[in-house]
């Protein structure tokens, strides 16, 4: 009986053992509050594939998790938020980032609600400005006016 | 009926636009790679981990690149495609064996047929970046300088295959 007790205390020395110097192995480059700030400030404006909808930072697929180590590695070599989002760009295409760049291609995306806004503002006075026009008083000719004095003093 | 026009066009205006964005696949995001040349890549053969293999080894051909792995049920779909194409020696398919474990590796080849002339493994899936590759399986057609000159996202069908692939396939072999 004694001999279970301590093989199995022995086994779970181990276990801690093994786990420990897992938890010092993936420490190392989460120990940088600054790095640290970059990877969070970078992953919420990078998208994650996989997901689409989702920042590399709230996403749990593996790609996510390889990217935001990339960007750790990368930050870890100090490495600037532009350099950082130009890598993921050149592989992985504007899409990426959830702010688009504006460029001839986006013209549209960026200034395409305002467009319709003045659009809609042009239309709506045009139709205000018929509509007054058309509600303008009609100067009455002789026989108009006598009927109107007729009918408004019938009584 | 005039005054209806107007409204009508705008609404048609609309559901073209709206029929449009329905039928686009979100996931087929176009690669910034194609027109570039392909990433550098220098991995363990899958056959043989001793070996290495690099894209500067196919330089001089034109060659299709497929990410593929063992756990990836689309996978399973265009496989018997490549191994078709494969088998009637159109283009030479190389394999880039992504974030897998060699022995489901060997084994999915063993079950469905091997169609490629040699898969380096990536395991780290860090290639995988450089090649920009979110969704598994993904297809790259390379031209003789080692130029990205188009790429599939998702499983190659029949279509694909005889309406793209081989034709620019073709075109880029003839000198």
């Amino acid at each position: 009986m004694t001999k279970v007790w301590i093989s199995s205390l022995m086994a779970l020395c181990c276990l801690m053992l093994i786990l420990n110097a897992w938890a010092d192995k993936a420490r190392p480059l989460q120990d940088d509050a600054v790095v640290e700030a970059q990877v969070q400030r970078l992953s919420e404006e990078l998208r994650c594939l996989v997901c689409q909808n989702q920042t590399l930072a709230d996403s749990h697929s593996d790609l996510a998790e390889d990217l935001r180590q990339e960007i750790r590695v990368m930050a870890a070599k100090g490495l600037s938020d532009q350099q950082i989002t130009d890598y993921l760009v050149e592989r992985y295409g504007d899409f990426v980032r959830y702010r688009p760049p504006l460029k001839s291609t986006t013209l549209l995306l960026w200034f395409g609600p305002f467009a319709l806004l003045l659009a809609g503002c042009v239309g709506l006075l045009q139709t205000l400005r018929r509509r007054e026009k058309s509600t303008e008083e009609m100067p009455l000719n002789v026989d108009d006016a006598r009927k109107v004095n007729e009918l408004l003093n019938r009584e | 009926m005039k005054r209806f026009l107007l409204p009508l066009v705008i609404f048609l205006i609309m559901v073209a636009f709206l029929a449009i964005g329905l039928n686009l696949d979100p996931r087929e995001v176009p690669s910034p790679l194609v027109g570039k040349p392909a990433p550098a890549f220098s991995l363990p053969r899958l056959d043989d981990s001793g070996e290495m293999i690099s894209n500067k080894d196919m330089l001089g051909k034109v060659w299709l690149l497929n990410v593929w792995a063992s756990w990836c049920g689309a996978c399973r779909d265009e496989h018997p495609i490549l191994v078709s194409l494969s088998k009637n020696g159109a283009v030479p398919i190389y394999g880039l064996d992504y974030k897998d474990t060699r022995f489901d590796a060997m084994q999915w080849l063993a079950e469905g047929g091997n169609p490629y002339v040699a898969t380096a493994v990536d395991e780290s899936g860090r290639v995988g970046i450089d090649y920009g590759v979110y969704g598994v399986p993904e297809t790259y057609v390379i031209d003789k300088a080692g130029v990205i000159a188009y790429k599939q996202i998702g499983p190659i069908t029949e279509e694909v295959l005889r309406d793209k692939i081989l034709p620019l396939v073709k075109r880029l072999q003839t000198p």
